[in-house]
């Protein structure tokens, strides 16, 4: 059982969670990620870690409400809990002095996109962010980001706030104007990473993805995350999540993320006309681990 | 009470027939298909035992279990005291009596097998450990006095469990990390419901539990700790690598990223351990297969098992694609059989070249070649080879691929200094299963590429001995926490 300890909304549906895990805070390094169950009839999900403080055990996820189980986590409060955390799993993003980076927030990408920014920027990169979204109220941890950051440039589809248009129009100004751009990370909605991707390779310009394909287990057991990359099957959750944005197949990556459509769509409306009973197996859970600290220590 | 019989007599008794569900019924549920013998079965196989002077069957077992004694336990009607003459051996009895390939170990060595039906051990065996789990009167080993030693073990499938139990028994503090949320291994994520229902791997489990071994779900070693933590601040004296199969193995056909192409590994997780065949009571999906076509590619054990679930899922049409013919299928008899009697199509002489989709990426058809067979290869079975312009295409809305598994790196890539083969698995000493590493063992699948469920269980004994021989030789540290 792993306690919530702070609970707030970021955006519309987009919530941040203190988690009590003190061995994987202790353990965390920016681009890895956790699956969580959050009950005993729950699926297992990845979410990437947005940062940790091992002084108080507790790692950060920051989680849009999407489906099912997204919406049922952003039900949960502080002094509830949730059943399952396991990790820190996967590769850490590859940190080093590259010299000039850009790193790209989509959405909620941008709370994956600010520990690696932050360890970017301690390395001695010069760190420029690009924060985008599609319209103002969704655009979340812009203080976060701008502290780790030497510019940050925000931009929205509707130009409700800052530059109106996507982040690629940003980048492409950036590579039209800045004198070279060493590296540039890219995490967002796959539509974005695909265009990011589209933007970069003409330049030559080593981009990274952080891919976020279906999981069961997170341990390479089962394969279902395999994306292509360079034609070559690779598992997100061992050899990557992330990967050279120049070689990632993002049709099959998205084709692949979309094979449970319905199956999402039925669960989610099953939830939203009835969250009780979901919610009562997250208490029953909660109860069952007080009581039993053995069966999942 | 002995068995008055003479053996002449003896031979006279036919072997029992296992009880199951009816196929027409099974099919459409996820109950266990094998029944069990009655007891009046039971007395009668136990009565068929020889009792030979050197019995062989014990030979054939790979954990040893005393079968000659449990045997005439069962005959005499002292079915606990059969139960705790086999968990003297054993710490499993109710899966192994369910999913051993007995034809190949025990029974295979059983003298009444050359000229009459070997006896039926397995049957026995299962037959006890049900009689044991429902009397609610489990005889524990008993547990010798503390250490204070402290052994870690990674992974809680069937060579870890067996190594806990072993070390627990020598009085060594036990806790078996596991990466999933519940216990298990293979017995919970792998094999099927209808094979080995889970409230028997859980009660195993419990039983585990019972006799003082910690398990802790939820740790990923090499990611959550590595080996060398387990050895430094974390406080234990020695460690048992006992992660069994790794990284599933595809075919490296073109299309195999297609959505509706999956691992057996992933479709039977999804099954056993999420239960996807309980959507949307439980939220995990799996590819609905009602009123559609699946294809398992492969003839193993886990093939089986994959494609009978595609059955039950309400697959309708549910086949085998296997490129050799049926008498090279690795799958045990019984599993070939029950699949049969399910409907099962097995398309044997055929392999797939490539999976094709429609344009949303989705899987529609997987276009095969003829294959023939030529001279036997490496594994003693016929090579396949391919008929030229033999080509065709078979629809298909979902394909489960079956070919087994490759090492698993985490613990490999986090662990400095521990050597490993070409293939990636770790190398361990054949008699005592030490690593590279002093105090590192290694057991199970992990070490020989994927094996049986027993096999696993030996090498856990195995290294159980190995590694309390060690911890003799090197007495408990001064600053071990449990000290």
């Amino acid at each position: 059982m792993f306690e919530i300890i702070d609970a707030r909304w970021l955006a519309a549906d987009v919530k941040r969670f203190e988690i009590l895990a003190p061995r994987i805070a202790v353990k965390q390094q920016p681009g890895q990620f956790v699956i969580v169950r959050v009950h005993d009839h729950g699926e297992r999900i990845p979410l990437t870690i947005a940062g940790s403080d091992p002084t108080s055990g507790t790692i950060t996820l920051v989680v849009q409400g999407i489906g099912k189980t997204t919406r049922l986590l952003n039900s949960l409060e502080a002094g509830q809990a949730v059943l399952d955390v396991v990790g820190p799993l996967g590769n850490p993003s590859e940190i080093r002095k590259f010299g000039t980076v850009v790193v790209i927030g989509g959405g909620v990408g941008t709370a994956i996109a600010w520990p690696t920014a932050r360890a970017l920027h301690e390395a001695g990169n010069r760190v420029l962010s690009i924060l985008g979204a599609r319209t103002r109220s969704l655009i979340i941890l812009e203080d976060e980001l701008r502290a780790v950051s030497d510019t940050l440039f925000v931009t929205t589809d509707d130009g409700s706030y800052g530059q109106q248009g996507f982040v690629t129009t940003k980048l492409q100004e950036l590579i039209d104007t800045e004198e070279r751009l060493d590296h540039v990370l890219a995490i967002g909605p796959i539509p974005m990473m695909r265009s990011v991707a589209d933007v970069t390779r003409p330049h030559g310009i080593p981009t990274t993805v952080s891919l976020n394909s279906i999981m069961v287990d997170g341990t390479g057991m089962c394969g279902g995350c395999r994306v292509l990359v360079g034609n070559q099957a690779r598992f997100a959750c061992v050899d990557g999540p992330e990967f050279d944005a120049s070689e990632v197949d993002f049709d099959v990556l998205a084709q692949r993320n979309a094979m449970y459509r319905s199956a999402e769509q039925d669960a989610l409306k099953r939830f939203e006309q009835s969250p009780a009973r979901d919610l009562d197996r997250v208490e029953h859970a909660c109860q069952l681990a007080a009581r039993h600290p053995e069966v999942n220590p | 009470m002995t068995n008055s019989l003479p053996p002449k007599d003896r031979v006279k008794i036919p072997r029992q027939e296992m009880p199951t569900e009816p196929p027409e019924v099974r099919q459409h549920d996820f109950h266990e298909v094998n029944l069990g013998l009655t007891t009046i079965q039971a007395h009668a196989e136990a009565a068929r035992c020889l009792e030979c002077r050197n019995p062989q069957c014990v030979s054939g077992c790979p954990v040893g279990v005393k079968i000659k004694e449990f045997v005439a336990l069962v005959h005499d009607g002292d079915y606990l005291g059969a139960a705790a003459k086999i968990r003297e051996d054993n710490v499993l009895p109710a899966v192994t009596g369910r999913v051993c390939p007995q034809e190949d170990q025990c029974e295979g060595a059983c003298i009444l097998g050359t000229r009459f039906s070997a006896l039926g051990i397995g049957y026995l065996e299962r037959f006890v450990a049900d009689y044991e789990r429902t009397s609610g009167k489990i005889g524990l080993p008993k547990r010798a006095p503390s250490t204070g030693q402290r052994v870690a073990i990674i992974g809680s499938g069937p060579a870890g469990l067996s190594a806990a139990g072993d070390l627990v028994t020598k009085g060594h503090d036990v806790v078996v990390f596991e990466a999933l949320h519940e216990p298990g291994g293979v017995l919970i994520y792998g094999i099927p419901e209808f094979r080995l229902p889970k409230e028997i791997v859980r009660q195993e489990i419990d039983n585990l539990r019972a006799m003082g071994i910690s398990f802790e779900t939820n740790v990923v070693i090499g990611k959550t700790y590595t080996i060398d933590e387990l050895l430094g601040e974390e406080g234990f004296d020695a460690v048992f690598i006992a992660t069994g199969a790794g990284l599933p193995k595809f075919l490296g056909v073109p299309g195999e990223h297609l959505a509706g192409v999956y691992s057996a590994n992933e479709f039977l997780t999804r099954v056993n351990l999420m239960h996807a065949n309980q959507f949307p009571d439980y939220d995990e999906p799996v590819y609905d297969c009602r009123e559609r076509v699946v294809a398992v590619v492969g003839a193993g054990n886990t093939a089986m098992d994959a494609v009978r679930t595609a059955r039950r899922l309400g697959a309708s049409k549910a086949m085998l694609l296997y490129r050799r013919s049926e008498a090279e299928m690795p799958a045990r008899q019984e599993e070939i059989h029950h699949a049969r009697e399910e409907g099962i199509e097995f398309v044997t002489l055929t392999a797939p070249l490539e999976f094709l989709g429609d344009e949303k990426g989705r899987l529609r058809a997987a276009r095969c070649q003829r294959m023939e067979l030529g001279e036997p290869d490496a594994s003693g079975r016929r090579s396949p080879r391919p008929i030229p312009d033999s080509e065709y295409e078979i629809e298909l809305d979902m394909a489960i691929i079956a070919l087994g598994t490759g090492a698993n790196p985490l613990v490999q890539r986090a662990t400095p200094n521990l050597a490993t083969n070409e293939r990636g698995y770790i190398v361990a000493d054949a008699e005592t299963l030490e690593t590279s590493r002093p105090g590192v063992f290694a057991g199970g699948d992990i070490v020989t590429g994927g094996a049986t469920v027993i096999l696993a269980m030996g090498a856990g004994r195995q290294a159980a001995g190995a590694i309390d021989a060690y911890l003799k030789s090197h007495p408990p540290r001064q600053d071990s926490p449990a000290s």
